[in-house]
């Protein structure tokens, strides 16, 4: 933590990805792919998404050019880093029959370590909050330990706020303010394209003595807190997060809740782009002989009636009931269970709605008309 | 990892026993393995190749050498069970997971246990623990119902319980010209029960319309919610808190439940799909 403040050219920075190839990272990026910036793997900069930016707003997503050439000059595509760490699918264990009983065999643990670049400070307060779930509960996920062990995390202060954002509302960005080894500004000054460091972790400042850096200057400094001023004044959308638990918890029978539900697809989609939402389900499969069994873990999401099946139905068969489950979790119950929201304001629930349902509008909705 | 470590593995377990208990039910013995329980805590049981089920224990928790589960044939797993589950087999566990019945907390007090069907499994347990230790409890009363007499569990143990200064109370919603014994829903059971809201804890297991309907029966006669413990039942997956299927409202039934004290629900107790 020798220095608060390095500049990187953007050859810098290229160099910078090839130094944590070189030591083994694979490197999860921003990249462009089927008419959305995606998170997958990347090989240095030429992979991320030069130029690009979105419009979002409830149930729509649309690619658009921008003048300059910037590298991270968007606000958040459908996916978060959560697969990196939470996978859609997991094999939980192998098993073989044997003597009428069965042998569980050996997992694979070891996962090369993964190199986050152009992580967001609402995707990384997600991560923190997985954490939380996975990690720091009675229990430790394996997969998710083996996964998230040694992970490189280069931050990104957001240049751009979505037309769905939130994240000031939630208390989450858009400046990085833990959860990384770097983070990075974008900074353009006329064609000259660079970007200031800031260097949180001794694995951080290693790997920067590798690359070419400079001394930020103070212009620098007051250029990178102007960019994060700027996008926190563009927020998209807003919530008012007083009393928020005490306020759903006294509404559990509110009509917002029928009017939601005749809108509402249950489709799940708001679950899987949500980057904390940690639901998973298990799936027994056999080979053809039945000596062989394995258990998949797969995510899974609160709106299917499969969710809270136990003999004789679901707890929540109508949608209502289970888009209350969905909110008041995510906003209310999510805080006594492990003391934040589960809400980082990135508002991809809202983009990825096919119907539009904003969740800022709902709670707005019954805050406006609760009675008395 | 170490499957010691992996809370997703399962421990290959041999079944000592299997018995036939009503026409839906069945119980499986399998080699205690010197795993302690706390009476009201479950396990997770895996059939290879076919499913895992979360099932409570319903043995003794002062004998560690033998696990027991008893498990309605239901779904897709139980009923796999009951076909394959035999002596010399073996099912994987994982656990014991959960909370526990309040025994220790309740040492001094009267305790009133409240069973609907297969909510005896659970509450059994108890039985064997206070029954053991009958002088560090006051009145033990057993209230337990079920759907009709060939539907009641644990049939033969009610007359030794009682022998052992046990009040039980059996009532079945529906039976023929050879049930002599009462008919009726459990909640009424507490109408013909002495009790002292100032000693007494109560226990309840089963639908949750009869825990429902119970609570208020015990409210009406000035239980307080302090004094009611309720076992809850949700889907489980993980059973460590990971899977997020078991959530009742704030708490998850699998590592907070599956016994609450109502005190601390109450918000949420009987309302309809939390």
């Amino acid at each position: 933590m020798e220095n608060e403040g390095v500049v990187l050219s953007r050859e810098g920075f290229a160099a910078l990805l090839r130094a944590l190839r070189e030591d083994g990272y694979r490197l999860v990026g921003p990249t462009v792919r089927d008419g959305a910036i995606v998170y997958d793997t990347i090989g240095g900069i030429a992979d991320l998404p030069e130029g690009w930016t979105e419009v979002q707003e409830r149930g729509r997503y649309r690619l658009e050019r921008r003048t300059d050439r910037a590298l991270f000059g968007f606000a958040v595509g459908p996916e978060s880093f959560k697969r990196s760490f939470f996978a859609p699918t997991v094999s939980l264990w192998r098993a073989r029959r044997k003597d009428g009983s069965f042998v569980v065999l050996d997992r694979a643990a070891e996962m090369p370590r993964v190199a986050l670049i152009g992580a967001r400070a609402c995707d990384l307060h997600a991560i923190a909050i997985q954490d939380r779930v996975l990690l720091e509960g009675p229990a430790v996920d394996p997969s998710y330990a083996a996964r998230r062990r040694g992970a490189f995390v280069v931050a990104l202060n957001c240049g751009t706020a979505g037309g769905t954002c939130f994240c000031v509302s939630m208390g989450t960005g858009p400046k990085a303010a833990s959860g990384f080894d770097l983070a990075l500004t974008e900074l353009f000054d006329g064609e000259d394209h660079r970007f200031l460091v800031q260097v949180a972790s001794p694995e951080g400042a290693a790997i920067l003595a590798r690359v070419p850096h400079g001394e930020a200057q103070k212009t620098d400094l007051e250029a990178a807190e102007r960019v994060v001023q700027n996008t926190a004044s563009q927020m998209g959308r807003s919530l008012d997060t007083t009393g928020i638990k005490e306020l759903l918890y006294r509404n559990l029978d509110h009509p917002r809740w029928d009017d939601v539900a005749d809108r509402c697809l249950a489709c799940a989609n708001c679950t899987l782009v949500c980057p904390t939402c940690f639901c998973s389900t298990v799936e027994d499969v056999t080979d053809l002989d039945g000596e062989h069994a394995e258990r998949v873990q797969r995510w899974d999401s609160c709106f299917t009636l499969d969710h809270s099946y136990v003999h004789g139905g679901s707890v929540r068969p109508s949608t209502k009931s289970r888009y209350r489950q969905w909110l008041t979790h995510k906003l209310a119950s999510w805080i006594d269970q492990f003391g934040t929201s589960g809400c980082v304001g990135c508002g991809r629930c809202v983009t990825w709605c096919p119907v539009g349902i904003d969740i800022t509008e709902e709670v707005a909705a019954i805050r406006s008309t609760e009675k008395g | 990892m170490t499957a010691r470590t992996d809370p997703w593995s399962p421990t290959p377990t041999r079944i000592l026993r299997v018995r036939r208990e009503t026409r839906d039910t069945f119980t499986v013995e399998l080699e205690g393995q010197n795993r302690a329980f706390e009476p009201g805590q479950f396990n997770m049981l895996y059939l290879f190749g076919i499913g895992e089920v979360p099932v409570s224990i319903s043995g003794d928790p002062g004998n560690p050498d033998v696990l027991v589960h008893t498990i309605r044939a239901v779904g897709t797993t139980t009923l796999a069970m009951k076909r394959q589950a035999k002596r010399g087999s073996a099912l994987g566990v994982r656990g014991p997971f959960g909370s526990a019945w309040p025994v220790r907390a309740a040492e001094g007090d009267d305790l009133l246990i409240m069973a609907g069907g297969l909510g005896l499994a659970p509450l059994r347990p108890v039985m064997y623990h206070a029954l053991r230790h009958r002088q560090r409890f006051g009145r033990v009363t057993l209230l337990y119902g079920a759907r009709s007499p060939e539907d009641l569990l644990f049939r033969s143990e009610h007359g030794r319980w009682a022998r052992k200064d046990c009040v039980v109370e059996v009532t079945v919603d529906r039976a023929g010209p050879n049930w002599v014994g009462r008919v009726g829903v459990v909640p009424a059971l507490v109408d013909v029960t002495p009790l002292d809201p100032a000693r007494t804890t109560a226990m309840l297991c089963g639908p949750e319309v009869m825990m429902r309907f119970s609570v208020r029966t015990l409210e009406a006669r000035g239980l307080a919610h302090e004094r009611i413990f309720v076992s809850m039942e949700r889907s489980m997956k993980c059973a460590v808190g990971f899977c997020g299927h078991c959530q009742f409202g704030p708490t998850f039934v699998c590592k907070d439940g599956p016994v609450l004290r109502l005190d601390r629900i109450a918000r949420l107790f009987g309302k309809r799909e939390i």
